[in-house]
């Protein structure tokens, strides 16, 4: 899982441009959204993106998202669970 | 009838920066618009981490944007953006082209698509600026100093705004030109056709 976790914020980093973060600024439970990373509804469009190229998780409704995104340790607890790839 | 003028202008050619006609920035080792942009970025000291996930058009706006107003210490809210280049966001439309061009490997960028209208520039200006502003976006084969001219003029003119920022920021496969000036009721030279093609020029 500290892998995954690892992974998922150098793909977050690149991803979503946020080249004045680095890894190890983000903590596995700090919110993505809000007060955290400050990520907005466009880089959570990113994200449902990143889920289904990278993990084959295909989001039926954008709306789960708010609750997958929370937080890296969240993320990554339903990418092990659903993933394809 | 009110004359207006031109307090200021910049140009952001060839990595390097002009502000009122004199170099404020160089940096000719720089092989992208990337690396200039984010150079130059750093070297106006800004804080704005999103500016990082501007695309490149965005990018040079708004960097000529701060370069032009640096001096102020606040701008106007009513400071109208009118803008224009030849080749509209043709640069990100591609990007977005590519990404949708294989129907096996179908992902387009949200981050990318949000970027294929060229008036997003403005977009991005004055949520920085908190602008609350007349603004419009013209696509022409050339830089048109006279429409640019009499279109900024009637907003001044009608009291739609108090200050213009206009001009020129062009990109297509890596070439970019980008001219703006900062209109007002006083300034350094007289707002004419003539002048403002004789900025664009220097």
């Amino acid at each position: 899982m500290a892998e995954l976790q690892e992974e998922l914020k150098e793909k977050i980093i690149e991803q979503l441009s946020l080249e004045d973060v680095e890894v190890s600024e983000i903590g596995d439970d700090d919110p993505l959204f809000g007060d955290g990373l400050g990520l907005d509804s466009i880089d959570a469009l990113e994200l449902i993106v990143l889920l289904e190229k990278d993990y084959g998780i295909k989001l039926k409704d954008p709306k789960e998202g708010k609750a997958i995104f929370e937080s890296i340790n969240v993320m990554a607890d339903y990418i092990s669970k659903h993933r394809t790839k | 009838m009110e004359k207006f003028y031109i307090s200021d202008f910049c140009s952001l050619r060839n990595n390097k920066v002009f502000k009122n006609g004199e170099e404020i920035y160089s940096d000719v080792a720089s092989d992208s618009i990337k690396d200039f942009a984010k150079g130059l970025y750093k070297s106006l000291d800004l804080k704005y981490p999103k500016f990082h996930k501007m695309d490149e058009l965005c990018k040079l706006g708004f960097l000529a944007t701060e370069v032009l107003i640096s001096q102020l210490e606040n701008i106007d809210q009513d400071t109208a953006l009118v803008l224009s280049n030849r080749a509209s966001s043709l640069d990100t439309d591609r990007k977005h082209q590519v990404s949708i061009d294989d129907r096996a490997n179908f992902y387009p960028s949200p981050a990318v698509f949000v970027y294929t209208l060229p008036n997003i520039i403005m977009g991005e200006i004055s949520i920085k600026n908190k602008l609350k502003s007349e603004n419009a976006f013209f696509v022409s084969e050339q830089f048109d100093p006279e429409f640019i001219a009499n279109y900024s003029k009637a907003l001044l003119q009608t009291g739609k705004a108090s200050n213009v920022i206009c001009g020129w920021v062009d990109l297509d496969n890596d070439k970019y030109d980008v001219f703006l000036a900062f209109l007002s009721k006083k300034g350094r030279k007289e707002l004419t056709k003539k002048e403002l093609n004789n900025l664009y020029n220097q």
